[in-house]
């Protein structure tokens, strides 16, 4: 990797025509950082953070009821009506800190029930499917003002929550023993025919010179190829290490798959907890390696869309609407349930099937670009959540400095 | 000498050029694509998916008995995850290799769209030996056939019932739902509709997935033992169990199918497949995956017209696609996916003995596509924003620059001239032929857009 560096250096501006001021990074224009984990397959909210003291809640969930604090496998208490799931056991400790505001009854604009239509409004921040080929923290980093490379994603390829018009890197850990920086500039100049291949080569230098810097030469391995269990936490290794250098990313993404639970859900253990667990992990390994830097850090969950208030015919959950969000980090002034909780009588539920949503997920993230990153709310409104003038961010979710 | 539309053939529509192959093509590419169309066998050393559902299930009953007398020390289901995983590795190779010497690459092609069309993914670990017995079994010989029997195919094949969770979905009001609690499960439904047949706008409600859940119920695998016996079925295979279908009419897109067990669904699969919503799907579909990213709206129109007015016939689309003119056009533009990639660079270059053709999976890991991985029932992007981020690119890079280190190549150019012909672009030849080692020439071709786009 240093072999690239020294190339991406020396020979930049040949292979690059014009590329050349994006090798050095400007003073970044904030020193805060907002990390997105984007939970894709919808999570289940009602189990991730079970409402225990909700007089319905134990019938209505049946066999996928989590158990009460103090009982066996019973939920972690955060405020004595809600609670956490026993895996979340890092996310309680943040909790007990005032690092994590767990939110409920949380959806987006959404209302089907499409992963895929779904994922892309999320991710695209209109409130229509395909609304936009970009995405929301694109369109913010736009608004940033910043340089390339002030946008990291975690994994092979970049999420649509990325994708846009300011260039972003992309890290995964290297598999292969790399090419040479010889190799690589001749890959270059073949490829000054090809406007897309030289697009994505500019972008993964950019990634290459910044993993050189930031993990040295032996990061942690990986397996890819689809996705497997537990790579989460070797991503948000890196991304807290990237993240944790003063000319490194402000923004980055990472996903977590596995909470399609439509069969074997479970309650304590089961796929859903497998997939909590992950999530648990890498929240861990971000703030380990981030070190001091959390202290100025957001992280945001987001799904697609929540799970049936009851269990289907095969011990899982099918697709529903509103979930719950966690927003934690040592910027976050943590420490409290937020929610208008709709209730879980049959007559409150969304459509008499799901937890009816009652918090706009941009409300959140909105709150958060406004008070930490300090955007323009006029500018949240039209350009980062466009047609959103309706959804306030909320307030005061941002320790004062 | 050979023709662009020699390197089309084998490229947009096949697995890449064996030596010798686009001189080959040159006289006729597209009568050569025609001939393919309309024969499909299926992959020889398969094992059939049946057994291997038998294994699975005596499995769980065994986890089952042994849950029940507390004995919690040998996990026979771990165990068979590691089975069925070390089956699912040489199917798939199997697969690779049968794809890497194939004269008839734009049948595997064929093949592979459909069969990530209607994804089943070892990302449901238990069901990693049943995803290759479920092309053979359930894909391959349907593909030039009518798109409804594929359907129907798919949505009984044991692999599919079990990764949408279908084989569990019992109607609450059946006999079995009121015996036991037990219920529906729309996923199969849902995704039959939105990914399979009409797309996710295709018109369809809430209650078009719970009334097409309703009508699939029953639709289920036999249990080996006293289920098995008692239906008279093949243990292990496709079954329809009228105590767990749901009692009534059902009501899907305001058609109401009257109370009739399994017939119920496939008339409504039929009826799905007929739909014209689907006509445009599937048309869409195809085009994007062969064509670009963005098709021409002509290609898009022509194909939905040979679905419809074919009555789904196959055979007649896939010679539609290769009769269309936008399908010769240039430049190429889709990037070709990791498994293609791998596929041609092993056509273009045949393995020497060092090359165990085991390690192609662990190749295909480091690339991002394992084969029957994809990460959700939508399969693999068809898009190439999918396959060229920035990471994927280097990866590939790398991989190219170990690979060739292995290839003995005597000349370059003529190398060149064999595997893309003499449309290549002037910065690629000349990157190419100045390389400094063999070595780096074969690495250079390997990524150079002419190899890496089609």
């Amino acid at each position: 990797m240093a072999s690239r560096r020294s190339f991406l250096l020396g020979l930049g501006a040949i292979a690059f025509a014009g590329g050349g001021a994006r090798l050095a990074l400007a003073a970044a224009p904030v020193d805060q950082r907002f990390v997105v984990i984007i939970l894709r397959g919808a999570m289940d909210g009602l189990s991730a953070i079970p409402p225990y003291a909700d007089p319905d809640y134990r019938d209505l969930r049946g066999a996928l009821a989590i158990a009460a604090p103090g009982q066996a496998d019973g939920a972690l208490d955060l405020d004595g009506a809600f609670g956490l799931h026993p895996r979340l056991a890092t996310l309680k400790a943040l909790y007990d800190q005032k690092q994590l505001i767990v939110a409920h009854a949380v959806a987006t604009a959404y209302r089907e029930r499409s992963h895929f239509d779904g994922q892309d409004l999320l991710e695209n921040g209109t409130p229509v499917p395909h609304g936009t080929a970009d995405g929301w923290l694109n369109r913010t980093l736009a608004l940033l003002n910043g340089d390339d490379g002030l946008g990291l994603a975690l994994g092979d390829q970049v999420p649509l929550m990325l994708r846009g018009k300011v260039a972003v890197t992309s890290w995964a850990p290297k598999k292969l023993p790399g090419a040479d920086a010889d190799f690589v500039s001749r890959v270059a100049q073949m490829y000054q025919a090809s406007p897309i291949l030289l697009a994505a080569l500019e972008s993964a230098m950019d990634a290459d010179r910044m993993a050189a810097g930031a993990l040295g030469p032996n990061p942690t391995p990986m397996t890819g190829g689809g996705y497997r269990r537990g790579a989460a936490k070797a991503l948000a290794e890196a991304a807290g290490k990237f993240l944790a250098d003063p000319d490194g990313p402000r923004i980055a993404v990472l996903e977590i798959n596995g909470w399609d639970t439509h069969s074997g859900q479970g309650t304590a253990n089961g796929r859903l907890a497998q997939a909590l667990g992950e999530l648990d992990a890498a929240t861990a390994a971000l703030r380990q390696s981030l070190g001091a830097t959390w202290a100025r850090t957001a992280v945001l969950t987001a799904t697609e869309f929540g799970r049936t208030a009851a269990p289907n015919g095969t011990g899982g959950t099918d697709h529903g609407t509103a979930s719950g969000a966690f927003l934690m980090g040592g910027a976050i002034e943590g420490g409290r349930v937020l929610t208008d909780w709709p209730g879980l009588d049959r007559s409150r539920l969304y459509q008499g099937r799901d937890l009816a949503p009652t918090m706009d997920l941009r409300a959140l993230a909105k709150g958060v670009l406004a008070d930490h990153l300090h955007l323009p709310p006029d500018a949240l409104a039209r350009v980062v959540f466009p047609n959103s003038g309706a959804v306030a961010p909320i307030a005061d979710l941002i320790r004062a400095t | 000498m050979s023709t662009p539309q020699a390197l089309i053939a084998t490229q947009r529509f096949g697995l890449g050029a064996k030596p010798g192959d686009l001189a080959q093509r040159a006289a006729d590419p597209q009568g050569w694509l025609l001939d393919q169309v309309g024969v499909t066998a299926p992959l020889p050393g398969i094992q059939p998916s049946a057994q291997r559902v038998v294994v699975l299930a005596e499995a769980r009953r065994e986890r089952q008995e042994m849950k029940q007398s507390g004995d919690k020390n040998a996990d026979v289901f771990a165990q068979l995850k590691t089975q069925q995983r070390n089956i699912y590795l040489g199917d798939a190779t199997a697969r690779l290799e049968a794809a890497i010497a194939s004269d008839t690459p734009f049948v595997e092609r064929w093949v592979r769209f459909w069969s990530n069309h209607f994804t089943v993914s070892i990302a449901r670990a238990a069901i990693s030996g049943l995803v290759v017995p479920f092309e053979n079994e359930a894909i391959r010989p349907n593909v030039f056939g009518r798109f409804a029997d594929l359907a129907l195919a798919v949505v009984r094949h044991p692999a599919m019932l079990l990764y949408l969770d279908n084989a569990q979905s019992i109607g609450p009001n059946s006999p079995v739902g009121r015996r036991r609690e037990a219920g529906l499960n729309e996923n199969l439904a849902r995704e039959l509709m939105e990914l399979h047949t009409l797309g996710v706008d295709g018109g369809y409600a809430q209650d078009d997935v719970r009334a097409l859940a309703k009508i699939l119920t029953g639709w289920t695998i036999a249990r080996p033992g006293r289920m098995a016996e008692r239906l008279n079925a093949t243990p292990g295979t496709f079954r329809f169990i009228a105590l767990a279908h749901e009692p009534g009419d059902k009501t899907l897109l305001g058609k109401r199918y009257a109370e009739n067990g399994e017939q119920e669904g496939i008339a409504a699969i039929r009826d799905l497949s007929g739909h014209p919503a689907t006509a445009q799907h599937i048309a869409r579909k195809i085009a994007r995956h062969f064509l670009a990213d963005d098709p021409p709206p002509v290609a898009v129109a022509s194909l939905a017209e040979a679905f419809t007015s074919s009555g789904g016939d196959l055979a007649a689309l896939a010679r539609r696609l290769v009769s269309l003119p936008q399908s010769w056009s240039l430049p190429m533009t889709k990037a070709r996916p990791p498994e293609e990639w791998l596929i041609a660079i092993r056509r273009a270059f045949p393995a020497g003995k060092d090359a165990p053709s085991r390690k192609m999976l662990g190749a295909l890991q480091q690339l991002g596509q394992v084969p029957f991985a994809a990460p959700s029932p939508a399969g693999w992007p068809d898009e190439s924003a999918g396959w060229l981020g920035p990471e994927a690119l280097m990866a590939r890079i790398d991989f190219a620059n170990a690979a060739a280190q292995r290839i003995r190549v005597a000349q370059p150019r003529a190398m060149v001239d064999q595997i893309l012909g003499p449309g290549i672009a002037d910065e690629s030849r000349q990157q190419i032929e100045r390389a400094p080692s063999v070595p780096d020439a074969v690495a250079l071709l390997l990524v150079s857009p002419e190899f890496m786009l089609r």
